[in-house]
């Protein structure tokens, strides 16, 4: 068969960096939200075995590489989140022209810094995840 | 007469067959399917996921009879159950995208996307498991 032109046409975009980042990273909080799936089943699991086995699981989970994993997660899921909202709004054909996704791809940035900020100074107040 | 027809193949733009085009077969009606979903199922996570995040962020304990607990209330049990679908659901639509894009080779594209549905579907049906079991009560 004659080889066809194969998706992503990265060459011939011409892409700024901006939506090339957001788009990407887009893409990797995603994929990140499904590894943080199969670990919320893993726990929600360890909780149906019975308190002794999720004591086991406790102590796995709560190893410092989990830590940064729920970390990277919470910041995915904030980014995931704003960032699938302006598609959401894009998909309705509104905000496309090229001064406006600028002006969102930085929107997105800022809201889910904000989230963020937020949701680490709620956690850090928190007496089950302070400290 | 032959040459004609060959001709009109020749001319005929894009991929469609002519007799899939009066057919209105192309892409089998399901060409936004894929896109439909993800749009569905991303309007839906929305507020499913703010509701997770704060809902297990403001319990007050992590021990098992606290979560079991909060497991086993109606409305707990059953966002959760929706939430896990729905996201699962969102993940394998993405993922499957993300396959199809930087997976090269037929076989292991295939191979790979057959993976990524059998896993999505294995942690479904778990985590809808898991929380039925705590909800019923049988968790101990």
């Amino acid at each position: 068969m004659r080889s066809r032109p194969l998706s992503p046409h990265l060459s011939v975009y011409r892409m700024s960096r901006y939506t090339l980042a957001t788009s990407i990273f887009n893409r990797l909080t995603g994929v990140g939200l499904s590894v943080g799936l199969f670990v919320l089943v893993y726990w929600l699991m360890s909780v149906a075995s019975g308190a002794r086995a999720y004591e086991r699981a406790q102590r796995v989970l709560a190893l410092g590489i989990f830590k940064l994993l729920y970390a990277a997660l919470l910041i995915a899921l904030c980014y995931h989140l704003v960032a699938g909202i302006r598609h959401l709004i894009w998909d309705t054909g509104r905000a496309l022209e090229r001064s406006q996704s600028q002006r969102s791809a930085w929107l997105v940035v800022v809201v889910s810094i904000m989230l963020i900020a937020g949701l680490a100074c709620w956690l850090l107040r928190s007496r089950v995840y302070g400290s | 007469m032959l040459a004609a027809a060959l001709e009109g193949v020749r001319l005929m733009s894009g991929l469609r067959s002519p007799l899939g085009r009066v057919a209105g077969l192309g892409a089998g009606r399901s060409g936004v399917h894929h896109w439909w979903l993800q749009r569905l199922t991303s309007i839906a996570l929305v507020p499913l996921s703010v509701w997770f995040v704060v809902s297990l962020l403001s319990l007050p304990a992590l021990d098992h009879a606290t979560v079991a607990a909060w497991m086993a209330q109606g409305w707990t049990a059953v966002l959760l159950i929706v939430l896990l679908l729905v996201a699962c659901w969102h993940s394998q639509l993405g993922v499957r995208v993300v396959v199809e894009d930087y997976v090269h080779g037929p076989g292991t594209k295939l191979l790979t996307l057959v993976i990524v549905t059998f896993a999505h579907a294995l942690i479904a049906f778990a985590g809808v498991f898991a929380v039925l079991k705590v909800a019923f009560g049988a968790a101990r």
